[in-house]
């Protein structure tokens, strides 16, 4: 003989007869509808009235700057390379002698997001070492052509804007460089 | 006024006809604005409250209240309805595609003719009421026209020559010969009442008002009381008969895609619906009048007492059109009120529950509510023929 196993036999009870005729639980019905029907609204008039975004919402992805405006992508296209769908493209570039951030890695020359092909994922602001790609609050993305779906990089630092860290990593770079000259 | 009664009585007729289609085929496309609004109201929602005509944003108040209430979203879903393309499938019968809405829409404003709306109390203390025509054949001549109606489903479900037209069809076809049944016994105990011995025979829609606008206790008192079990059979079927939830197997949105209309669009497809809405007034309405009172205020108040109180009285001498004309608009606001609640009720309904399976459907029809339809006329013949017989 098997042991009992653990499964709790649930006696299905037979309906009454007041619930095979539908009645009360229709009338239980009414009286929940007629509840909301009194009751508060809970839907938002969008455009005026926006829903809150909650910390960590995944927006449209952005290229955000350093606290000195200064680009913090570095062009190592991981996000590139690890976008499931493909929608973003890189042409690396070095950095022009005199830029202020010059003597430091490198910067996009073209940085592309087909927001067409974007899931929205995240694994780009995931994988970046650089914290310059972040998926913000955007979330009301429209064009009247495809070709305006595609954001440039422009376009990207405009939307991202500045992230307020405190890494400075240009600055370190810059004066390790200056007080280093050996590994020139 | 001596002009107007000069009028030849076709053309009489033919005016007072006008008149009626004039306020029911507004209500039925009101109604489809309206459930849109309720259906938003019962599961919390806004609504359509965007739309607005632009010199109406001047009005203050008046005209955003309009806005919020949907109101203008009605003439722009009417304009869009009217103006978008009509297609016409390549695989249709295109004839009988063609007079398929047509005969949906007229059964459903012919039954307005026998249907009373409002009384006036002419100088005798008589009640005259206020129809198209006062026929003895009365609610049997709604029964009669209002169930050709479901030929436009069976032929426009038909004549879609495609497969979820054809189920629905199919399914319409049986259910409202199934819901007719119960829904004409319903009635068979109160037209036994007010045929009482000695009165002559009628099935006017008048005289049952007319008898539950007697004086005393049990005069007064309204069918619904008298007969629960009738009035409950007959808002059953009639639930089925108009094709509302929990019984709208013809349309079935989630399995059947549209039913009978899936393919049809714009104006014939806005037809189906106001024909729908004009069955579910006319429906309410005779409801109201059966079961209801009619066009009496409250239960055990007739509207004679009521115009009584408010002074609409007729003098003896000269007949006041202006006294008559103010009971007649009165007893129309009181009657097409009631008419309103029913069909809120209606919406309430059929934003609350879901809809029945086709088997259930069946089910209910043929061995619960014809039986208790049958047992309900059996006792109410035998304690009619007790209180009424000599």
């Amino acid at each position: 003989m098997l042991p009992p196993m653990s499964v709790i036999q649930v006696q299905r009870k037979p309906l009454t007869f007041a619930e095979r005729t539908y009645l009360p639980q229709v009338f239980g019905g009414l009286m929940i509808t007629l509840r909301h029907f009194f009751g508060r609204r809970v839907t938002l008039e969008y455009p005026e009235q926006r829903p809150e975004i909650s910390p960590g919402y995944r927006g449209v992805p952005t290229l955000v700057k350093d606290p000195n405006g200064r680009e913090k992508c570095v062009s190592c296209q991981l996000c590139e390379f690890v976008c499931p769908p493909k929608a973003i493209r890189i042409v690396p570039g070095e950095i022009p002698a005199d830029a202020p951030n010059a003597h430091v890695e490198k910067a996009p020359q073209e940085f592309e997001i087909n927001m067409l092909r974007c899931i929205y994922c995240g694994l780009c602001e995931e994988v970046c070492p650089e914290q310059a790609i972040f998926l913000q609050n955007v979330y009301s993305l429209c064009g009247y052509s495809r070709a305006e779906l595609v954001n440039n990089k422009e376009k990207l630092y405009e939307l991202g804007g500045t992230m307020p860290d405190q890494h400075f990593k240009w600055d370190k770079k810059k004066a390790a460089a200056d007080h280093a000259p050996v590994h020139q | 006024m001596n002009l107007f009664l000069q009028i030849p009585p076709v053309v009489l007729g033919l005016l007072k006809g006008l008149a009626v289609i004039c306020v029911i085929f507004p209500i039925a496309g009101a109604c489809s604005m309206a459930e849109r609004k309720v259906s938003a109201w019962l599961q919390g929602r806004f609504g359509p409250n965007r739309v607005i005509v632009p010199w109406f944003e001047w009005i203050p108040f008046l005209g955003r209240g309009l806005q919020r209430l949907g109101v203008f979203n009605l003439l722009a879903d009417g304009g869009k309805l009217l103006f978008k393309e009509d297609p016409l499938p390549g695989h249709v019968n295109k004839f009988y595609f063609m007079i398929a809405p047509a005969i949906a829409i007229i059964p459903a404003f012919t039954t307005v003719v026998v249907v009373p709306f409002g009384a006036y109390i002419d100088q005798a203390g008589q009640v005259v009421p206020l129809m198209l025509a006062n026929v003895d054949v009365g609610l049997l001549a709604v029964f009669a026209i209002a169930s050709l109606g479901i030929y436009s489903m069976i032929l426009a479900g038909w004549a879609s020559n495609s497969k979820y037209p054809f189920l629905g069809s199919v399914r319409a076809s049986a259910q409202l010969v199934s819901y007719e049944l119960s829904l004409t016994l319903s009635v068979l105990p109160v037209f036994l009442w007010v045929n009482a011995p000695g009165t002559g025979a009628s099935l006017s829609l008048v005289r049952v008002v007319a008898f539950q606008s007697l004086p005393g206790f049990w005069g007064g008192t309204w069918f619904i009381f008298l007969m629960p079990v009738s009035a409950f059979v007959f808002l059953i079927a009639l639930f089925a008969e108009t094709n509302r939830l929990p019984f709208d197997m013809i349309e079935s949105e989630a399995d059947l895609v549209g039913g009978f209309h899936t393919e049809y669009g714009s104006f014939k497809w806005s037809l189906f619906f106001v024909a729908e809405y004009a069955h579910m007034t006319v429906g309410s309405g005779v409801f109201v009048l059966l079961f209801f009172g009619g066009w009496n205020p409250l239960p055990w108040l007739p509207i004679g007492t009521f115009f009584g109180w408010l002074g609409l009285v007729q003098s003896a001498g000269q007949f006041s059109y202006a006294i008559a004309i103010t009971q007649g608009v009165l007893s129309i606001a009181i009657f097409l009120a009631k008419v309103l609640f029913m069909i809120f009720f209606f919406m309430w309904v059929r934003w609350t529950v879901p809809r029945f399976r086709y088997d259930q459907v069946m089910r209910i029809g043929w061995r619960r509510l014809l039986p208790l339809a049958l047992a309900n006329v059996v006792v109410y013949a035998i304690v009619i023929a007790l209180l009424q017989g000599d």
